[in-house]
């Protein structure tokens, strides 16, 4: 039943997944940022061209968190199972987050006064934080390891909560800010834009020191991750990854310096797509540190193949016609969002 | 504490969050394939009145969509955090199916809905139509799929057991199109037709009691109701299709539904009565005779199974499925019969005067949408004691959550969603209530004058 013959589906599907993970933390990313620094801006114009930089685009972003986790119910539903209820608080944190950010975009406008308005300005801000705080407590969480037994989790409903997760939460909270500083820098013009590259140093700064603290942390929570970077041959590997990231964190600056449009946001980009590797790298080929492997949480080969087939014609799809909808809002925002 | 722990909590929080998520897509479906048509017939005709109730609608449908997608996350997740056992189980067979519904129909629809929101003066008048259609066809894929996993939970089929008691799939094209699912999806389908046409039908109502020479309203109140004539008997036709489905392969679920207690030819149909699970009698019964054997096996004396014949851990709860089912009848007969009195009228020439009738269709405003909950209470708790029927108990699907964790959850989202969806219908209410901006007040309204000009790179 398998039509693809001795291609490890597991693996081909692990790095699916983990694509979809990269897409959702890059593009939600940034507008989950603009909404992090949405009340250091105070006048409405200011938050309306915010808005208009990323209302067209937000579902598309936001939906690949439902193609990482769905996929992941689709495809290795033994992690699905173990990693939401170890995850339990966080995960729901999330999601009720993401409630307060998706409804702001529609409700800013709709609120009759000016009080009214202001307050789904602070659910978009409040919403876009906590959801980005909990994504990391999450990524945190399943970094440091989950307590299997069986096929079931088997811990308890706080083991989620340590210093690591909490500073995990902390440090995608900033990044995520990063991305959504440099990309309004790209996309927009003026004062805002200005003040944008002000938050963008800072932010670049707090982000570089978190991933610094982050990465010097990871190792030590197991002994598998140590080996990887810090032991031989792992470090031939691992190695390019802190080297990379400071040549982005200079380029970075320069560009800053320099009136950069788009390259901060690439630089930053880069920075994010780099710690995710280092991730990749610390973790495969653990679906669920520290037991259980992608091959281990598989669905049976005919239900990854089944969808294989289909994402491998729909996902470039879904890249072709995302990059087109980018494409035709493309240009620098002018003037506030308005309905 | 009975009722305080994870598992009806779970049960509790599944049900309401699911409650509020299905009104939305729902009328997603409705509003997302009225909008087509709109802007169809604006292509096709030039005239302006459709553009400008085609931009009326927009911003509902954009309020109602965000509200959909955001409730909609949580259940994807919900899979998870508190059914991680079915999750786990049956994940081979319904996991494939939402991955088809990300990739096709989520993806699909937020693709093209920045363009069909913002992208008019961007794309053009015809890319702009293809975005319409194209968002209406996420729409009603993202139902294709839902459904064929819903249907496969009720009428499960194309899978095999493992020793461990995994369901594995054997044949996808079974477990698709299973036994049931021929009847859910156009139930479905036309029941979120149904709902946006009476939304939409109450709105020109409203608007056509201040101004019954109100063009747009006239218009839109015109398609409504035609909307009604045609689907609402078609809905019942598929109904009564569905029950037959549903007794044949869930007899237990059809004793509930009729408040049948004792297998008994020529079996009455009870119009009301109250339910009593633990005696096992419909009490304060209001029957009328052999009516029940005559709709489900179209025979005056035919048996039908009563719930007391199956075993007691096998019954679903008869108190809430006998109640939910009239609820949606009731409305269902409700909406062919104002249907009806709209044709009559239409013929008279009355059809925008009558003051009763437009407050009439006022009231039936959210009668196709309590109708769709009614429906799926009727449906999903005649499920029950299963989550995969006949296979997998709901006992044995929860996750190794704690009570006090869902407790919270619970709390959390009761809260949550209460404030949100309360602000959402508040503001879509102010929206529907507002009159249709026409021709260039229209266009100043959203689109030429909007924030996503852009300047050329």
């Amino acid at each position: 039943m398998n039509p693809f013959g001795g291609l490890d589906l597991p693996l081909v599907w692990a790095g699916i997944i983990a694509f979809a993970v990269l897409a959702y933390v890059i593009l939600d990313g940034f507008d989950l940022g603009c909404g992090i620094l949405f009340l250091a801006e105070r006048t409405d114009a200011a938050r309306g061209v915010i808005v208009a930089s990323i209302v067209p685009v937000w579902d598309g972003n936001e939906t690949w968190l439902v193609l990482g986790g769905g996929g992941l119910l689709a495809v290795f539903p033994l992690a699905y199972a173990i990693i939401l209820p170890a995850l339990y608080p966080a995960v729901i944190g999330m999601l009720l987050s993401l409630v307060f950010r998706g409804v702001a975009f529609e409700f800013r406008f709709r609120a009759a006064t000016r009080p009214g308005r202001r307050l789904w300005d602070a659910a978009f801000c409040i919403g876009s934080g906590c959801a980005a705080f909990c994504q990391g407590v999450t990524l945190g969480g399943l970094v440091q390891g989950i307590k299997v037994s069986g096929r079931a989790y088997a811990g308890g409903p706080w083991d989620w909560l340590t210093p690591f997760s909490l500073t995990c939460g902390a440090a995608l909270v900033v990044g995520y800010a990063l991305l959504g500083a440099t990309w309004l820098i790209w996309r927009t013009d003026g004062d805002l834009r200005a003040r944008c590259r002000v938050h963008a140093t800072r932010l670049g700064v707090a982000t570089l020191a978190f991933v610094v603290v982050v990465s010097l942390w990871t190792p030590f929570l197991s002994p598998t991750y140590a080996a990887r970077w810090f032991g031989w041959p792992g470090l031939a590997m691992t190695s390019p990854v802190p080297v990379l990231v400071a040549l982005l964190a200079l380029r970075f600056r320069t560009a800053l310096r320099g009136d950069g449009d788009l390259s901060p946001f690439v630089c930053s980009l880069g920075v994010f797509t780099l710690c995710f590797a280092g991730l990749g790298i610390s973790l495969f080929p653990m679906a669920v540190p520290p037991s259980l492997t992608v091959w281990q949480v598989a669905a049976p080969p005919e239900s990854q193949a089944f969808l294989l087939v289909g994402a491998a014609v729909l996902l470039p799809m879904v890249l072709a016609y995302t990059c087109c909808s980018y494409w035709v809002f493309r240009g620098k925002v002018v003037g506030e969002h308005v309905h | 504490m009975h009722g305080f722990d994870a598992f009806h909590l779970a049960r509790a929080q599944f049900a309401f969050t699911i409650m509020f998520h299905i009104v939305f897509p729902a009328l997603s479906i409705g509003l997302a394939s009225y909008l087509a048509v709109l802007e169809g017939i604006w292509l096709a005709t030039g005239k302006q009145i459709y553009l400008d109730l085609f931009r009326h609608w927009l911003r509902p449908f954009a309020l109602v969509f965000g509200m959909g997608v955001v409730s909609g996350i949580a259940m994807s997740y919900q899979f998870g955090t508190n059914w991680s056992v079915f999750s786990d189980k049956a994940g081979a067979v319904i996991g494939p199916l939402m991955g088809y519904e990300i990739l096709s129909s989520f993806f699909l629809e937020a693709g093209f809905l920045g363009i069909m929101l913002f992208g008019m003066q961007k794309v053009g008048p015809k890319l702009h139509f293809i975005a319409t259609c194209t968002v209406a066809a996420g729409t009603l894929m993202s139902a294709f799929w839902i459904l064929a996993v819903n249907s496969w939970m009720q009428t499960p089929d194309g899978y095999a057991v493992t020793d461990a008691g995994r369901f594995v799939p054997v044949s996808w094209l079974h477990i698709i199109f299973n036994p049931s699912f021929y009847v859910r999806f156009p139930h479905m389908v036309l029941a979120s037709y149904l709902s946006a046409a009476f939304v939409v039908g109450a709105a020109g109502a409203r608007r056509l009691l201040v101004d019954s020479s109100d063009v747009a309203a006239r218009t839109m109140f015109s398609m409504a109701m035609w909307m009604a004539v045609v689907v609402a008997p078609l809905q019942i036709a598929m109904g009564d299709i569905h029950g037959l489905n549903t007794l044949r392969h869930q007899p237990a679920k059809v004793a509930a539904m009729e408040g049948l207690f004792e297998t008994t030819r020529g079996a009455p149909l009870a119009l009301f009565g109250l339910p009593d699970m633990k005696t096992g009698r419909l009490g304060m019964a209001v029957e009328i005779p052999h009516l029940s054997s005559v709709i489900l096996r179209h025979s005056w004396n035919g048996e039908v199974r009563g719930l007391n014949s199956f075993p007691t851990a096998d019954r679903p709860n008869a108190a809430v499925v006998f109640w939910s089912f009239r609820v949606m009848v009731g409305l269902g007969m409700s909406m062919f019969l104002l249907g009806g009195a709209s044709l009559w009228l239409r013929f008279r020439g009355r059809l925008y005067a009558s003051r009763y009738f437009l407050r009439a269709a006022v009231l039936m405003g959210p009668s196709g949408l309590v109708a769709l909950l009614a429906g799926w209470v009727t449906t999903e708790a005649g499920r029950q004691p299963w989550t995969v029927y006949g296979l997998l108990r709901t006992t044995q699907s929860l996750s190794p959550v704690t009570a006090p964790a869902v407790a919270a959850s619970l709390i959390a989202f009761v809260v949550v969603y209460l404030v949100v969806f309360s602000a959402g219908v508040a503001f879509l209410l102010r929206l529907l209530g507002g009159p249709v901006k026409s021709g260039a007040a229209a266009a100043g309204h959203g689109h030429s004058r909007a924030a996503i000009e852009g300047v050329v790179p």
